[in-house]
């Protein structure tokens, strides 16, 4: 077990060199430097510029400065807002998506759970059609239009929740809706399904000959065999309401991470969106193997030593 | 369940060739699917769509006509006009052109890259697998959405750009499920049989493995092709979609929300068309894991 752990974490910093490198490589493949602006700029000025930054560095120079700063921790400076480094932006923006992604987590699963549970134990009833009818419509519907639709009909026409920033609850809770709905839909077909063919085992025929209550049967025979295809599904999951937040960040006028990862692009920033990369591609790396570590906890079947 | 199942086999006269190959009657289990036909239907009637949905319209989808801004659905304007005067109705079914060709590309993609990727690494087997393995375990680990955008930024938007990146980053999923159906088919007895007979290894890979392996690979094609579209849709939302005035759904649906709380129409066309795509992708997906897989599916 140790050895599989300690495996997976150098293999973690191997992915995360790459991820640097990459990213590094193809942030010096645009053409033309972040100062070559539309503005024309002295050439002094640019000099004076250029070095400030260590930009007039030969590449490869650039590129263990870089490597370095990154080890440590630091980001560098941002091009174009004056005077903040990257790790400002991202400590000031990442606890607000770091909200929004937590929240919508909790209620993708446990709502997906529900939803799923709730179609799964009437099967063929119109419970689960209209379940299965709304699920699959949240699978279908971009997330950009579920927002949207959030925003006109609640926000604008009935009025009852604002649309934009990130003030408190009532701020909160179109924004983790929206961000939440796919997610949710899918792990409630994924549960229903689960449900389903564990309902079909033969133990739980069993605990029904033996007398068991339908509710105690539920919890401590089927869920836990039902929820592990749900556990697998949280890591990319994960993954998927970072980037998903770009969006969702970017409908509500949420001042978090991805909004700025947006505006960077705009504005060619290109340190911020450099860290704001490397930032998040270790988060996911970190979420991939807690999940990764957690499976087996959770499903004794799997083989920690075997890797999949 | 009919006679023909019970019909003897024709005896092949090339011996020591012969494709063994566990075929079950797809075609009757699709037509009894009635998920995956509703599915492939929507899918079909989209592309007959984007194929004759630009001819039966007067406008081209660039042809701009300020005094007709803003107007709603009417008979002139099916789906009325946006705030350029441009015909909705003829943007939307050019959308679907540029958005279906993107799942197409992506689904290509997928079966070049993937399959062959996948297949090689499943089949030799080894250091290759070990290595080709690492190597997708590493990209794996990457969000690869970011570096999609990344690259975006660096090549510029465009539609050949996102053909890149989807490129880049829309294989790997694919090239695992082919490498572990590999794994699982090469120590078939027909495949060890196969090879006593002296067979080229791409010959049998070719011929024996891989139609054994068409299961996986079109119900991971139904998840990649969708996936495809919603991501171009997602890049055409953050402005790194395709050049105006080309308009692919998701630059529609983008502009439709600038829009919408003067003229919601200028959404919901746009909204419907991706929806009914991605619902019919849904369904055919569905359907296509009850034929190739009843176990896993829903009851």
């Amino acid at each position: 077990m140790t050895r599989y752990i300690l495996r997976r974490i150098g293999s973690a910093f191997i992915i995360l060199w790459v991820i640097i490198s990459i990213t590094f490589v193809l942030m010096h493949a645009i053409p033309g430097g972040p100062f070559t602006d539309e503005k024309k700029i002295p050439p002094q000025v640019k000099a004076t510029i250029e070095a400030k930054y260590h930009l007039q560095d030969s590449v490869f120079t650039q590129y263990t400065d870089y490597l370095a700063n990154v080890i440590t921790g630091d980001l560098g400076p941002s091009y174009k807002y004056e005077g903040r480094t990257v790790n400002d932006i991202i400590g000031d923006a990442f606890p607000i998506s770091a909200q929004l992604g937590l929240l919508a987590l909790l209620v993708a699963v446990v709502g997906g759970l529900a939803a799923g549970a709730i179609s799964a134990l009437r099967p063929n009833s119109i419970v689960d059609y209209i379940i299965t009818f709304v699920s699959t419509l949240g699978m279908s519907v971009p997330t950009f239009i579920i927002g949207a639709v959030f925003v006109y009909v609640v926000g604008f026409e009935l009025g009852w929740l604002p649309v934009a920033l990130w003030r408190g609850p009532e701020y909160m809770i179109l924004p983790v809706l929206t961000l939440a709905a796919q997610p949710m839909a899918f792990i409630a077909r994924l549960t229903r399904s689960a449900l389903l063919d564990v309902y079909q085992q033969e133990y739980i025929r069993t605990a029904r000959a033996k007398g068991l209550g339908a509710w105690t049967i539920f919890i401590r025979h089927a869920l836990g065999n039902a929820i592990l295809p749900v556990i697998t599904y949280l890591g990319p999951l994960a993954a998927g309401l970072l980037t998903g937040s770009f969006i969702v960040e970017t409908i509500f006028a949420i001042p978090g991470l991805g909004q700025y990862f947006v505006t960077s692009i705009y504005n060619r920033d290109y340190t911020v969106i450099l860290g704001i990369t490397i930032f998040y591609s270790a988060l996911v790396v970190a979420l991939n193997i807690i999940v990764d570590l957690l499976y087996p906890l959770i499903d004794p079947r799997v083989a920690t030593t075997k890797e999949a | 369940m009919n006679r023909d199942d019970f019909l003897p086999i024709e005896r092949d006269t090339h011996v020591g060739d012969v494709s063994f190959v566990v075929r079950p009657n797809w075609w009757q289990r699709f037509k009894r699917n009635r998920l995956a036909v509703i599915g492939a239907c929507i899918i079909i009637t989209m592309i007959v769509l984007a194929i004759i949905g630009p001819m039966v319209s007067p406008y081209s989808y660039a042809d701009q006509s300020l005094l007709e801004a803003n107007q709603g659905p009417s008979l002139v304007h099916w789906f009325g006009t946006d705030t350029l005067g441009r015909d909705i109705y003829t943007r939307v079914m050019y959308g679907a052109r540029i958005s279906l060709t993107i799942g197409i590309v992506a689904g290509l993609l997928n079966l070049v890259i993937g399959v062959m990727y996948g297949g090689v690494s499943g089949y030799l087997g080894g250091k290759v697998d070990y290595i080709m393995m690492a190597i997708v375990d590493v990209l794996y680990g990457i969000p690869l959405l970011l570096y999609v955008i990344l690259l975006m930024v660096i090549i510029g938007p465009g539609l050949t750009s996102i053909f890149a990146a989807l490129g880049i980053a829309y294989w790997l999923n694919m090239a695992r499920i082919v490498r572990s159906q590999i794994m699982k088919v090469k120590e078939e007895e027909y495949v060890i049989a196969a090879e006593s007979m002296g067979i080229p290894k791409w010959r049998i890979l070719w011929r024996h493995i891989l139609p054994n392996c068409v299961g996986p690979i079109i119900i991971t094609l139904t998840l990649a092709i969708p996936e495809a579209i919603f991501t171009e849709a997602f890049l055409s939302f953050i402005g790194l979609g395709v050049n105006a005035p080309m308009a692919s759904w998701g630059v529609l649906a983008a502009e439709g929300i600038s829009s919408m709380r003067s003229y919601p129409f200028q959404l919901i066309f746009p909204a419907l068309a991706i929806s009914i795509t991605m619902l019919g992708f849904v369904f055919l997906g569905d359907g296509v894991r009850n034929i190739f897989d009843p176990k896993e599916g829903d009851r």
